[in-house]
């Protein structure tokens, strides 16, 4: 039995806005085991990446709030940390990296300022020390000729090289979870496969565990061993990678497998598109979020939202409706 | 009217097209010390009723190619010749005449629609430009054309913030349409759209197609869509294009070493599938437009590579069936 790092159990995240209450994150729970790499899908606004900064306590308050849940990581709750401990757990226990390089580096620090930093904050380094060791983590993400190069800037970095030294960064402390926020999103596709090898290379080396959030459910196949798939602020789906792609059991993950063309074949002449569009989080509907989007949907659809249960060893799906039979389970 | 080989009617024939742009220095007097060269010879036809998909990495010069096609931008050479007239050679009224008949879809929902004019004026604003409808007339066809693309003809007097990204796009689908084009270029329409969006608009694009005949010159980044929408593909690296074909063979027997790795990095939605396939990842960065490579543009991430690779820009030429291909190595 693989060891739980995280445990997150009804996790909500709400924004009180001038137009009303936004509920980005409603009621999620999922845990991450030790050195397993968890993948979050879904599309823009579905509450994956508030769900994560919640996490690390990096929501802006106000008007962010997290009004309900606990996540318990090594026997704490991060969410109950005071300011102090959630720092020294952030970048040094739990790392991320985010989406787009260019913006989450410093412009006006060296690459070797912005490494050093967490060194010397952290792992209580000297100067000299964290300096050598930046280089070695320049090294170790394959940035080629790193001791020359540790002096410039984010500017005179590429793409695909400044997520590499984002990277380096997140890994400075040794973490034991990395959450990778759409990492790869902003890059090209030869550079992303660079990336993704480079991170599955440094997992299985390190040994860390890795949440990965993206919408490119193409990604999360040749990465991940379990995915949680969401919608709306919920968690409409959790499986191993292979019975999401081989069996989906909610209509949306259905729907999002269908509208993707693929690169090695030529499905359908046409793609199976979702019609319609997210529903409003300021408000919600009553009953499942994806009704009004469903082509299974049932009378009970609109009343209740169905709670997430197991169908099988390790497979969860949140929907009233068996997608094989079309009828209700 | 230009019919090639095949019995299949061209509709636009590029040849030998270039489009520099010039790098200068000084702030008075400014000096030319270098150029970009973003397209950088590109010859290629498109066949009436066809989706001809273009495709490349960020920078290789695939959307310069579609705006200098369309006259944009004005070609530094080159010819771009629209069924048999010259465009890059006309001006004034008679150029401003061809426009009506070739329009262009944008990236870019958020940007490319006015947010101060109403869905009406947006649509409109081309019908009035080229005197095709005004009043009652113009009102009535721009609500034929939302109706077109699957919005309310109601929305009319509404503002882009009020709509999706997905609805954006239909707009900006919509004012393509108004004119009746023959030909439209589609920009990366796409991509930046959620999935399960994207699937609508292209579905959108298709039933398009197939009610006006129309012809799209689809440039992408995503090699699956482009899979699935086009009928002949082109892959464009660092301003020229290395390989072009019809898609199953592209995709089935590629012949040039990018499109080879272009093709093996797209992930595979189907953990399988992809867990079987030879990848290969390319070393390294695409080389600055500026200041490309001696030889063959891609020698420098080529693991192929040879020594003539690295002295001789390989020529494109037809390598059987309408394959196309610049290599080197591919005979």
């Amino acid at each position: 039995m693989a060891t739980t790092l995280l445990e997150v159990k009804g996790l909500e995240t709400r924004f009180f806005t001038q137009d009303g209450v936004v509920k980005a994150v409603n009621g999620i729970s999922y845990t991450l085991n030790e050195s397993e790499t968890l993948a979050i899908v879904g599309e823009s606004g579905c509450g994956k990446s508030v769900g994560v900064m919640s996490l690390m306590r990096l929501i802006p308050e106000p008007p962010g709030k997290i009004t309900g849940g606990e996540a318990m990581f090594l026997g704490r709750d991060l969410l109950k940390m005071n300011k102090e401990a959630i720092r020294q757990v952030r970048g040094k226990e739990i790392a991320m990296i985010f989406q787009d390089p260019m913006t989450s580096l410093n412009p006006v620090l060296t690459i070797a300022r912005q490494i050093t930093e967490a060194l010397e904050l952290h792992m209580g380094m000297d100067h000299r020390q964290a300096t050598d060791r930046a280089v070695e983590l320049l090294e170790m993400v394959n940035i080629p000729e790193a001791a020359g190069r540790i002096n410039d800037y984010p500017h005179q970095f590429s793409g695909g090289m400044r997520q590499r030294v984002m990277i380096a960064m997140a890994l400075s402390c040794m973490p034991q979870i990395l959450i990778a926020d759409e990492p790869t999103t902003a890059l090209d596709v030869t550079i992303q496969a660079q990336i993704v090898e480079l991170v599955k290379r440094l997992r299985d080396e390190l040994g860390m565990a890795i949440i990965w959030i993206t919408h490119d459910l193409g990604v999360v196949a040749g990465l991940a061993e379990r995915v949680v798939v969401m919608y709306a602020g919920f968690i409409v789906e959790e499986a191993l990678v292979k019975d999401l792609y081989g069996s989906p059991g909610h209509p949306y993950t259905l729907g999002l497998l269908g509208s993707l063309p693929r690169v090695d074949m030529i499905r359908n002449e046409r793609l199976t598109s979702i019609e319609g569009m997210p529903p409003d989080l300021i408000a919600l509907p009553e009953g499942c979020p994806f009704a009004a989007r469903c082509t299974f949907v049932l009378d009970r659809c609109l009343r209740d939202n169905p709670p997430l249960l197991s169908v099988a060893p390790g497979h969860k799906v949140a929907c009233w409706v068996d997608v094989e039979t079309g009828r209700e389970k | 009217m230009s019919e090639h080989s095949n019995g299949k009617e061209v509709l636009v024939r590029v040849e030998g097209l270039k489009k520099y742009f010039p790098i200068t220095r000084g702030v008075v007097i400014q000096r030319e010390v270098g150029a970009v060269k973003a397209v950088d010879d590109v010859s290629f036809t498109v066949y009436r009723g066809e989706t001809l998909g273009l495709v490349g990495e960020s920078g290789c010069g695939k959307s310069t190619t579609g705006r200098t096609i369309l006259q944009l931008y004005r070609p530094t050479g080159g010819n771009v010749f629209f069924e048999d007239v010259n465009l890059a050679t006309l001006k004034g009224g008679p150029l401003r005449r061809m426009r009506r008949r070739m329009q262009m879809i944008f990236q870019d929902p958020y940007a490319s629609l006015n947010p101060r004019m109403t869905v009406g004026n947006i649509i409109g604003e081309p019908l009035e430009v080229h005197g095709v409808a005004t009043g009652k007339a113009r009102r009535e066809r721009v609500q034929e054309l939302l109706a077109l693309v699957g919005l309310n003809p109601y929305f009319v007097n509404r503002y882009p913030h009020e709509f999706s990204g997905g609805q954006r796009q239909r707009i900006g689908v919509a004012r393509a349409l108004a004119l009746q084009p023959d030909f439209i270029v589609c920009d990366e329409p796409i991509s930046a759209l959620d999935v399960s969006i994207q699937a609508q608009v292209v579905n959108l694009l298709e039933d398009l197609q197939n009610k006006f005949g129309l012809t799209y010159l689809f440039i992408a980044h995503d090699l699956s869509m482009v899979r699935h929408i086009s009928d002949r593909v082109a892959v464009m690296y660092l301003g020229k294009i290395v390989e072009l074909t019809d898609r199953v063979e592209l995709y089935e027997r590629p012949q040039h070493p990018y499109t080879v790795a272009l093709l093996s990095a797209v992930p595979i939605p189907d953990p399988i599938a992809d867990s079987q396939r030879q990848r290969i990842i390319l070393e390294g960065d695409v080389p600055s437009p500026a200041n490309p490579p001696p030889g063959c543009n891609f020698s420098t991430r080529c693991w192929k590579a040879i020594d003539i690779c690295f002295e001789q820009d390989p020529p494109f030429i037809d390598i059987g069936g309408g394959h196309y291909c610049a290599c080197h190595l591919v005979k």
